[in-house]
């Protein structure tokens, strides 16, 4: 068990910023594993590192990552998550 | 737009930027060693654990954990860098340098590029000539003790020249290529090269 | 939904829960109204432009006034903590943005029962659901397990002795993992499944769960809630990472 980690409550916040909503009680389902679950539910890795990576809870992998550009804009990867709109 | 609001007395944890030899530009000072990953630690147990030099070369090797730790190693007490602004000085580590494992194969003359792989998945980007002439080195001691798994033990890469991401945890093998390949944050707005005294830290940079 | 904007927030008031932790009550520009469980960012700007920005779960109930409490933690060594303690004074000013979070709330709309898990300062964001409970009257029974290390660390013990005195379905259950009062006949170790089962009762299938707290406790219980037959979609986790908060 990482006693680093976090879930996706602790990057809320950027998570609104680079989607424009609130994110965490998204209903989402993980490209490698199908879990669906709310995307509160991803664990966060690496949030003072060079980038964001969100990670399935249930397998690991990465749904999304995040890098926070110095112009202030986001370089966005969410290809391991399926995210219902509205 | 707002003009920004200054926090009355709030200075932060950090040393003042030392225009100077030993902080590089853009960095702060700090004495912590936070713990950042792009993953989960992974705990992959030492009679499991290889390190293998494999790709462009005549012959790939591989050494076992007992293997790995008898062969030359000394003490490395270097300054390190994060693309996140902290640089930590006199890090005091233990390990091997690469020039020992890649003087254990015969290099392909097509041999450019090493790509370090890691449990977890991870990778990371290097010129050969980046991390040859002992500018490079895979640590599994740090202070004096053996490197913890939150910190890439049991064993790491350490480029010292370059931000601390290439610096690559839990590794595993260098694949020598002869066409570059970005590694997991080269390919996603970093630099490919992250020299932190030229400050490429991001592409385009 | 509204973007997500920094705001001023003006320290209105400032007050010691323990000898660690302190409440920051923060004056907001622009504030609208949050939900329990919700967070803010808050950011620091040095004289040279540095930044550093954090988030705190919000510890009073909504209300119509503008007025929010930050229950903060101070930790030993760390950047902002130390100084919201022991710099911040009634008057200062530094941006806030919120509220934040929609997974990790609880609007106290439902009756089903409610167990809230907290491990130190993870206690936060559920006492704001605790708050609102009371000011709504809610008739949702509602038990917090709360692990302090010791009885002069209990965050909110007098309010919450307040609260449970009221007979309305609130029952506070805590554990003492490093000191306890003379007598004491209460839990003295770590949040275990041991102890959550005794805790949920008959409850199991219908309740709704929140954790918060460092990594591992929410670790264990949330493992040991979803063993004991919870749906993982009735156990919602904040985890605050090593050092609680």
């Amino acid at each position: 068990m990482d006693e680093h980690t976090l879930d996706a409550n602790a990057v809320a916040g950027m998570l609104h910023e680079v989607f424009g909503a609130e994110m965490t009680d998204h209903a989402s389902e993980c490209a490698h594993c199908g879990n669906r679950a709310q995307v509160g539910t991803f664990r966060v890795y690496d949030m003072h590192g060079p980038g964001v990576v969100l990670r399935c809870s249930i397998c690991a992998e990465i749904v999304i990552r995040l890098v926070r550009r110095p112009d202030g804009s986001y370089l966005v990867d969410a290809s391991g998550v399926y995210l219902k709109s509205g | 737009m707002s003009e920004r609001l200054v926090t009355r007395g709030f200075v932060g944890r950090r040393g003042l930027p030392e225009r100077g030899n030993r902080t590089p530009p853009g960095q702060y000072l700090t004495t912590d060693f936070p713990v950042l990953s792009a993953g989960p630690t992974p705990h992959t147990p030492l009679d499991k654990w290889s390190l293998r030099v494999e790709g462009l070369v005549a012959q790939p090797v591989e050494w076992s954990w007992a293997q790995f730790n008898a062969l030359p190693s000394r003490e490395y007490v270097v300054d390190i860098s994060c693309v996140t602004k902290w640089t930590k000085l006199d890090m005091r580590w233990h390990g091997v340098s690469v020039d020992t494992l890649l003087g254990a194969v015969d290099l392909d003359p097509k041999a450019a590029f090493v790509i370090a792989y890691c449990d977890g998945g991870y990778t990371t980007n290097l010129p050969i000539s980046d991390v040859v002439n002992d500018q490079a080195f895979v640590a599994y001691g740090y202070d004096g003790a053996a490197l913890a798994p939150e910190h890439g033990g049991p064993a790491r890469l350490v480029v010292p020249g370059r931000y601390f991401w290439k610096s690559a945890k839990w590794i595993r093998g260098l694949r020598i290529v002869e066409k570059d390949v970005p590694g997991f944050w080269e390919g996603f707005g970093y630099h490919n090269r992250g020299d932190q005294w030229l400050e490429e830290r991001y592409s385009g940079d | 939904m509204a973007g997500l904007a920094w705001e001023v927030a003006t320290v209105a008031a400032l007050r010691d829960e323990t000898p660690h932790v302190k409440t920051l009550s923060l004056d907001v520009a622009g504030w609208s109204g949050h939900r329990p469980g919700q967070h803010v960012d808050i950011r620091l700007t040095a004289e040279d432009g540095y930044q550093a920005q954090r988030s705190y779960s919000i510890a009073s109930a909504p209300s119509v006034e503008s007025r929010i409490e930050l229950t903060i933690e101070r930790v030993a060594g760390g950047e902002v903590s130390p100084f919201l303690h022991d710099e911040v004074a009634v008057g200062d000013r530094f941006e806030v943005r919120g509220p934040i979070g929609g997974y990790f709330v609880w609007d106290g709309g439902s009756t089903d029962p409610l167990l809230l898990v907290a491990g130190g300062s993870g206690v936060v964001p559920l006492m704001a659901i605790v708050r609102h409970r009371a000011a709504v009257g809610s008739s949702a029974p509602c038990t917090l397990l709360f692990s302090s290390r010791t009885p002069a660390d209990i965050i909110y013990g007098a309010e919450l002795e307040t609260l449970a005195a009221r007979n309305d379905g609130l029952r506070v259950v805590h554990t003492l993992t490093r000191e306890q009062p003379e007598g004491w006949t209460g839990y003295s170790r770590r949040i275990d499944a041991q102890m959550l089962q005794d805790v949920l009762g008959t409850a199991s299938g219908s309740a709704n769960v929140f954790v918060c707290g460092p990594t591992p406790l929410v670790e264990v219980a949330a493992t040991s809630l979803v063993s004991l037959g919870l749906p993982s979609s009735r156990v919602r986790t904040e985890r605050f990472g090593p050092s609680g908060g």
